[in-house]
């Protein structure tokens, strides 16, 4: 099928990192999603002696899965999260169980825009998404330092000005 | 083809046909009052049969007189016999040109041929007729002109007619899953107004009836009879829905893009841009497959967002397979064999695996809800649980397995082509030229059995066509195929 050599070779993956502050980042944003639960739980468990039974087995089932994800997933995270252009591309790694692996080349970037939710502005992150004319092509590369991904936008545009568009 | 030819003589029956509706009303006349015919009816009739005996004898005028040829780079029309006219359309001028037949003109073997110039103006100037042409003489007469005028404007590309409606095909329609849905949907949709206007559909005449009947007899039979009704219900509204979507389908070739037109209440028109069509999506869903049958839809860009796409990429009804491949290669301008399963490489032992498992997963499942309810409330309902559990198994295990064997994935002729689906069978040929970028994903469990699953992004059609469970070398190895250069400085050397 081809010339290149094939069953030794694998992706590796991208170059840069995202920033440490991520990692908290995402354990805030996992506890969002995960605390409020249990907490509901707790108070009720606190407020309402007779159902002291029900609702203390209900708070600790709750907690756990929530306590589990908020350690394992963002560690796990930023085992994975990875970033890398080329002059040629943009190669991206995110996920954590499910884990995704993203490459665009810059002759058919369209857009480039940062995005910066509430939360990761708390941290000094922001994001960067790279779009292409395909509705399931853009590449997000989330939780850079603000200093970097505004360079990074700045060289994608650049770069992506530089050569011929050829969007479609 | 210099001499003169003339309509074909079976023109003449088809004309005496429309002689046939008064005779018809007379009979049914005599038969609905018993022989007398009053001197109203009578009248009405002959006025009848004289106004189509002279709809005939033009008709039939029109045969005698009407001769055609071509010649040198022109077609020549000659026609009527008190009003000759004579006509000359340059080939190079033509458009298109159509075939049709309505179901009188196909009973006796004929085609009407209808020449498009494509001209503005009025109407004689730029549309030719022959009516009644046998059908084999109007396609060698098609043939020819577009054989000439690709010499004439040096096109090889022919304008024309791709692909039309052949009613046989109605066969397929009541194999379109959507038919027993719809019947659900009436049904919900009738009680939803029954309930607004303030009426409990339960409490109607009919519906206790039924009711009543259905408890009066025994379980299995009310079931089975339930069964036949809303599957009967199920076809005729997928056969009534095929008839309103696909009537008057045609699929052709005009200057720089395609045309679609179909339907009967609602015309539907599609043009779909040559230069944006990426590829073809073959789609056999499950009863379709095992009647022969298939869709073939258009992957291109330009239709519009996600469900604009769904409704306009349609390049095919329902239609028997080797139609639709035929379609396929007029649109590609490729073999057919771009789009054949045989030949793909298949995927490795361990996607079946996964298939199987996924199957069983779903299974379980469903059966959970029984027997969890079971053993809070009833025995009766396990037992139901675990009946169903036993009656799924088999299938989803021949499903996984079908499944299995439709996977498959390889490069053909700048396309990147892949096979798979479980309940609806989709074999993809997208360019490679069409690719805009890759999507790899890895869940845990694929990660442990060395799998991967390649995306391929593009603004075409569903925007990402998925090689699902290849081994990892495998799809890296396919990427780099149909996109050289673009993986290849982030891959690394196993250690």
């Amino acid at each position: 099928m081809s010339d290149h050599p094939v069953g030794e070779w694998r992706l590796r993956p991208p170059r840069e990192r995202v920033h440490p502050r991520a990692i908290g980042w995402w354990a805030s944003q996992a506890a969002l999603i995960g605390l409020p639960l249990p907490l509901t739980f707790a108070i009720l468990w606190l407020t309402i002696p007779p159902t002291r039974g029900f609702f203390g087995w209900a708070t600790v089932i709750a907690l756990v899965p929530a306590v589990v994800y908020n350690v394992v997933m963002p560690a796990w995270r930023y085992r994975v999260h990875r970033w890398e252009t080329t002059d040629t591309a943009v190669y991206a790694a995110s996920g954590w169980l499910w884990q995704r692996w993203r490459i665009v080349p810059l002759s058919r970037v369209q857009t480039v825009d940062t995005v910066r939710g509430p939360l990761q502005q708390m941290f000094g992150l922001s994001g960067v998404t790279v779009t292409t004319a395909s509705a399931a092509g853009a590449v997000k590369i989330n939780g850079l330092d603000q200093r970097v991904a505004a360079g990074l936008v700045e060289r994608l545009t650049r770069s992506t000005e530089a050569i011929p568009v050829d969007a479609t | 083809m210099t001499s003169w030819s003339r309509l074909d003589r079976r023109l003449i029956l088809v004309n005496l046909t429309v002689l046939a509706a008064p005779v018809a009303l007379l009979l049914l006349n005599r038969v609905v009052t018993g022989g007398r015919l009053g001197l109203q009816v009578a009248i009405s009739l002959a006025s009848l049969f004289v106004t189509l005996l002279v709809i005939c004898g033009i008709s039939l005028m029109r045969y005698l007189t009407t001769r055609y040829r071509i010649v040198g780079d022109r077609i020549e029309l000659r026609s009527g016999l008190l009003f000759r006219s004579r006509r000359a359309v340059p080939i190079h001028r033509v458009r298109s040109i159509d075939l049709t037949a309505d179901p009188m003109h196909r009973m006796f073997g004929l085609t009407t041929l209808r020449i498009d110039t494509g001209e503005q103006g009025p109407a004689a100037g730029h549309r030719l007729r022959l009516d009644g042409l046998r059908a084999a003489d109007a396609a060698e007469l098609r043939r020819q002109i577009l054989a000439r005028r690709a010499t004439a404007t040096g096109t090889t590309d022919d304008d024309g007619l791709i692909g039309e409606l052949d009613w046989s095909w109605l066969r397929y329609a009541p194999l379109t899953v959507w038919g027993v849905g719809s019947v659900f949907v009436a049904f919900g949709t009738v009680y939803r107004i029954l309930a607004e206007m303030k009426v409990n559909p339960l409490e109607l005449g009919v519906v206790r009836d039924a009711v009543d009947r259905f408890g009066s007899v025994p379980l299995w039979f009310g079931i089975l009879v339930t069964t036949l009704i809303v599957v009967g219900l199920g076809v005729l509204s997928s056969t009534a829905a095929y008839i309103e979507g696909w009537s008057g389908y045609r699929l052709r070739r005009e200057d720089d893009r395609f045309q679609i037109r179909r339907g009967l209440l609602a015309t539907r028109s599609v043009g779909i841009q040559r230069n944006r069509v990426r590829g073809v999506e073959l789609a056999e869903p499950i009863p379709l497959r095992w009647a022969g049958g298939a869709r073939l839809n258009a992957v291109a860009s330009g239709l519009g967002n996600v469900e604009d796409n769904r409704r306009r990429r349609a390049l095919t009804p329902p239609a028997p397979r080797a139609e639709t491949l035929r379609i396929a290669v007029e649109v590609l301008g490729q073999d057919a064999s771009l789009i054949a399963r045989a030949g793909l490489t298949p995927h490795p032992r361990a996607a079946l695996r996964r298939r199987i498992n996924r199957g069983l997963t779903t299974v379980a499942l469903i059966a959970a809800v029984p027997v969890g309810l079971g053993l809070w409330l009833s025995p009766t309902l396990v037992r139901a649980g675990l009946i169903t559990a036993a009656l799924l198994v088999p299938i989803a295990i021949l499903l996984a397995i079908d499944a299995y064997r439709t996977l498959g994935h390889g490069i053909r002729d700048r396309h990147l082509v892949i096979s798979a689906g479980t309940f609806t069978r989709r074999t993809v040929a997208l360019q490679e030229s069409g690719i805009i970028g890759w999507n790899i994903s890895r869940s845990f469990l694929q990660r442990r059995h060395g799998l991967l699953t390649l995306g391929a992004t593009t603004a075409a059609g569903d925007s990402v066509y998925k090689v699902r469970d290849v081994t990892v070398p495998d799809g890296l190895a396919l990427a780099e195929d149909a996109v050289p250069g673009l993986l290849r400085p982030f891959l690394e050397r196993r250690q």
